[in-house]
């Protein structure tokens, strides 16, 4: 009898979990249903989108620049032997800028994003939480959802796609100074490699991709804070659970891309 | 003056007679898991009145008001207010009932990313659509100078002290010229001085607003100054109800230590 209790008592637990887990997934459809509602349903946020989209490019650019840069260097120096013990050394450029515009790029570029942003919207809109900020601004009618969260998630989904351009540029850059440096490759016969191996396929769907990796992390962010727990353990919380999902979900995204895309190679 | 749940708001509307009902609560229930924090609280504002609503901390107080704006969905009962029933508004509808009513925060909630001016020029921009920046400036210089903090217009909130970050808030909700105002623990944390001040303020805004106010307080010196009615909030329900003479009188255990000390 002890041990049907026991066992009652187990599953019970689980049973619990699990529908804990079921209501925050519909919670979380709710929540970008209404994101995606609010993006087209007027008044528009043009003035705060732009605010946000400022930020977003500021708060990541020093950090894209420094990481795409070495990761360009780092991967024409660990490619460079093996093509070299096949006498390909001359597919350098084109294997760089295949793994560049198709991987490297918007996997560094998401991965800090959702760093550096997911955290920041996170614990920003998390404290604003706490300190009744956002309590404020829906009693005094001021849609804070449309002001806060569909601002953001519209930044980050714009700004993604332009942060990872600019990441294929400098970790190609980097790539071509490593080339250069060993054997003196000039920047225009290097580039005319990387524009004839690197197809209107790959660029599109590297930046459709990404585009999903800026939803991704302004969702998580702004969903984060926006429900995050009383407290300033609330907003830690909120900030940390921002950067784990957001990183999680660049992953399976660039997944189920990489499967979606090679349909059409 | 003591009141059962079925003839509270009988006898409140008798004594009150002639005078208008801005805001009604009905058999008003809320719970937060097992915890039943609201258990059928009835009660009525009337035009132009200060009602406080006293207890101890975590008797429902705030969630009280937090209902009366939809910020929380009670489990059951109803909430009018300016003859509009809460619960049953649509998000649009909600949003307009929600420009009369000024909330003011036991925390102030000032958004501390804007200056206090942004501060009080947001809901303007937001809500009436104003962008003219001198119409804006004057509008909230009258509201600061309505609270005396006039030269703070440039400064960011974390520049301010606990008062005048109350004062700011209530500035805030001023701004919208609203009918009814909820003060949220108006004098909570405050040295005495400085309570009196926001006593003072809540008295001056009825007076120029001509605003029906509730105040949540369980500080019996702001009590006793800003009330025209108190109803004390006892285990959920509201038990007792009168001005603040007659409840200085009460026998109720759980009030009586509140004039007492």
């Amino acid at each position: 009898m002890g041990t049907l209790m026991e066992s009652a008592k187990v599953f019970f637990a689980e049973f619990m979990k699990l529908r804990s887990f079921l209501q925050q997934v519909a919670e979380i459809y709710q929540f970008v249903t209404r994101v995606i509602r609010n993006f087209f349903v007027p008044p528009y946020e043009g003035r705060e989108i732009l605010r946000q989209c400022f930020f977003v490019g500021n708060r990541s650019l020093f950090l894209i620049t420094f990481t795409a840069f070495i990761a360009g260097v780092v991967f024409t120096r660990q490619s460079r032997p093996s093509l070299a013990s096949f006498g390909a050394e001359s597919w350098l450029p084109s294997l760089v800028s295949q793994a560049v515009v198709r991987s490297l790029g918007p996997l560094i570029t998401g991965l800090i994003c959702a760093g550096k942003l997911g955290s920041n919207i996170g614990a920003e809109l998390g404290s604003m939480q706490v300190s009744e900020q956002i309590d404020a601004m829906e009693v005094s009618g001021t849609r804070p959802f449309s002001f806060l969260v569909v601002s953001r998630v519209t930044a980050t989904t714009l700004m993604l796609p332009l942060l990872v351009v600019y990441a294929d540029v400098v970790a190609l850059l980097g790539s071509f100074l490593t080339v250069n440096f060993f054997n003196s490759s000039s920047f225009s016969l290097y580039f005319n490699e990387v524009a004839t191996n690197v197809t209107y396929l790959d660029v599109f769907s590297s930046l459709v991709k990404s585009a999903f990796f800026g939803f991704a992390i302004g969702i998580v962010g702004s969903y984060a804070g926006y429900h995050s727990e009383k407290g300033t353990t609330g907003v830690g919380k909120a900030a940390n659970t921002a950067v784990v999902v957001a990183m999680i979900m660049i992953f399976v995204i660039d997944l189920l891309s990489l499967q979606f895309i090679n349909l059409f190679r | 003056m003591r009141f059962t749940e079925n003839d509270t708001v009988k006898e409140a509307v008798n004594a009150k007679e002639g005078r208008q009902i801005v805001a009604s609560i009905r058999d008003l229930h809320k719970s937060f898991g097992d915890r039943d924090v609201l258990k059928g609280v009835n009660l009525d504002l009337f035009e132009s009145e200060n009602l406080v609503i006293l207890g101890r901390s975590g008797t429902g107080k705030s969630v009280l008001i937090k209902c009366m704006v939809g910020l929380i969905t009670p489990d059951s009962g109803t909430i009018n207010v300016l003859g509009k029933n809460v619960f049953e508004l649509s998000p649009k509808e909600l949003n307009k009932l929600r420009l009369q009513i000024g909330f003011s925060f036991q925390g102030s909630a000032l958004y501390d990313s804007m200056t206090i001016r942004e501060n009080l020029e947001f809901p303007l921009k937001r809500n009436l659509g104003i962008y003219d920046k001198n119409k804006l400036k004057d509008l909230a210089a009258e509201a600061l100078e309505d609270v005396g903090l006039l030269h703070t217009m440039d400064q960011m909130p974390a520049e301010l002290s606990g008062g005048m970050k109350k004062r700011v808030g209530i500035a805030r909700t001023l701004i919208l010229k609203p009918k009814i105002m909820l003060y949220d623990e108006p004098t909570s944390g405050l040295d005495p001085i400085t309570s009196m001040e926001i006593n003072e303020l809540i008295l001056s805004v009825r007076e120029k607003y001509k605003t029906s106010s509730i105040i949540i307080t369980h500080d019996i010196s702001s009590a006793k100054h800003t009330s025209d009615r108190i109803v004390a909030l006892i285990g959920g329900v509201n038990k007792v109800e009168g001005t603040f003479e007659q409840l200085k009188e009460t026998t109720e255990p759980e009030l009586e230590p509140f004039f007492k000390y």
